[in-house]
């Protein structure tokens, strides 16, 4: 849980700065980095593609908690994701990742990375 | 949940069994017979149930969930207790009871200690468990099978006699596959068939763990991937019973001489089969009427009848 508290507290900070970075426009925004969203236990988008480097976070919208789990054990498995927690892996090697929730094995997504 | 009654048997014990659901209103009992289910409505009080030779009762309880704090419920831990209270207090005593998992909401150590402390200041019976998927979060059931494990082998499944029944626990929640469902594994029915093989075919069986030991509905994980290599084992048998939890209701299937059936959680509701997006909590229920989805089971084991009543108990 406690990374996923960092997570979700890296989230918030990241999501300030987004706003701050909105306020004052003559700052140019940082881009919105690679996100998937949990919600009615699904992946979305359930295909991911981004590009080698990039860190992708993922975020549990549920009342129910989701653990992103690696299927081939090609990254690191998230903790137990509660409501709004966080989880982000950054992708170094291109290739296909696919992952499940190991407790709603039917929840599937892959992330691709070019 | 109210079905009618037309049954013919003593009426002694259904008196008995009327007391204890009046505190309860609403709910159901079900009594099996070689595999056939009979359901009676509990309001209807003419017709009677084969009740009073029963041998003992048990009460299963589900899915309490502790940890989860949203609507519709945000006292679990006070519905458990209550469920709890119900249970303990039967008028028939009930020898045991079983939990069939999701103790907690996030497998939290401080959630299984509330968990333990909730059963023990409730005076219950011998309570035995199998995990949820809830239970198992982070480190594959390690601090579950610690606590309440009846650690009869590795894998944490068991099973034990009781006056001429047999009961096995099964673990479904663990080494789950991607795109699959619940999960037995090899090595789980190897020891279900070993476990099974001394038995006769008269012995009255009830099976239990967490996942729908049936597939209720895929698409949202509700069953087994493995069950039909289990049920093959357990087909010779002519009364078998087979009790779950996860799904937050109350649903039944016949097959053969095997029933199915899957209790109501003690904290929260979830839609039925294909309603809505997802299975998580329904929240959008009448005020005041959360007890309603709320439960306790109490299942009755009658001699000679190689029947089991189970009934249902609402918690309003």
């Amino acid at each position: 849980m406690r990374m996923g508290m960092m997570a979700s507290a890296l989230a918030l900070a990241w999501m300030a700065t987004v706003s701050n970075a909105m306020a004052a426009k003559a700052t140019p925004s940082a881009p919105p980095g690679p996100r998937v969203e949990i919600q009615n236990f699904a992946f979305m988008p359930k295909t991911l593609t981004v590009p080698a480097g990039s860190k992708v976070v993922w975020t549990n919208l549920d009342e129910e908690p989701h653990i992103v789990t690696s299927a081939g054990g090609g990254f690191a498995n998230s903790p137990g994701l509660d409501t709004n927690d966080s989880y982000s892996f950054t992708f170094s090697k291109p290739g296909t990742y696919a992952y499940y929730c190991s407790i709603h094995p039917m929840m599937m997504g892959t992330i691709v990375v070019q | 949940m109210d079905h009618t009654s037309n049954d013919n048997e003593s009426p002694e014990g259904r008196r008995g069994f009327l007391k204890c659901m009046a505190m309860a209103g609403a709910g159901t009992l079900w009594l099996m017979k070689g595999g056939v289910l009979q359901a009676h409505g509990l309001a209807d009080g003419n017709a009677g149930i084969a009740a009073p030779d029963a041998t003992f009762s048990f009460v299963q309880v589900s899915d309490s969930h502790i940890g989860f704090h949203k609507e519709p419920n945000m006292d679990v831990a006070g519905s458990f207790r209550d469920c709890l209270a119900r249970a303990t207090h039967q008028r028939s005593r009930p020898d045991f009871i079983l939990h069939t998992g999701d103790l907690t909401h996030l497998s939290r150590p401080e959630e299984f200690d509330t968990v333990a402390q909730l059963v023990r200041d409730s005076g219950a019976p011998h309570t035995l468990y199998v995990p949820g998927e809830h239970d198992v979060i982070g480190d594959n059931g390690a601090e579950f099978f610690k606590r309440f494990g009846e650690k009869q082998a590795d894998g944490g499944w068991y099973s034990f006699d009781h006056r001429g029944v047999h009961f096995v626990g099964l673990i479904n929640v663990l080494n789950l596959k991607a795109g699959g469902l619940g999960f037995l594994g090899p090595d789980q029915l190897a020891w279900l068939k070993k476990d099974l093989a001394p038995l006769s075919a008269s012995t009255p069986l009830v099976v239990f763990a967490h996942m729908p030991l049936w597939n209720l509905y895929e698409s949202w994980g509700w069953g087994t991937d493995d069950s039909a290599e289990a049920m093959t084992y357990l087909k010779r048998f002519g009364s078998v019973t087979v009790l779950n939890g996860h799904v937050h209701q109350v649903q039944q299937k016949v097959e053969g001489t095997v029933t199915f059936h899957t209790a109501r959680s003690t904290a929260y509701p979830q839609p039925a089969p294909g309603v809505g997006p997802g299975p998580g909590p329904l929240k959008d229920i009448v005020a005041g009427s959360l007890k309603h989805y709320l439960g306790v089971r109490e299942v009755r084991h009658v001699r000679g009848a190689q029947a089991l009543a189970v009934a249902e108990e609402a918690l309003a």
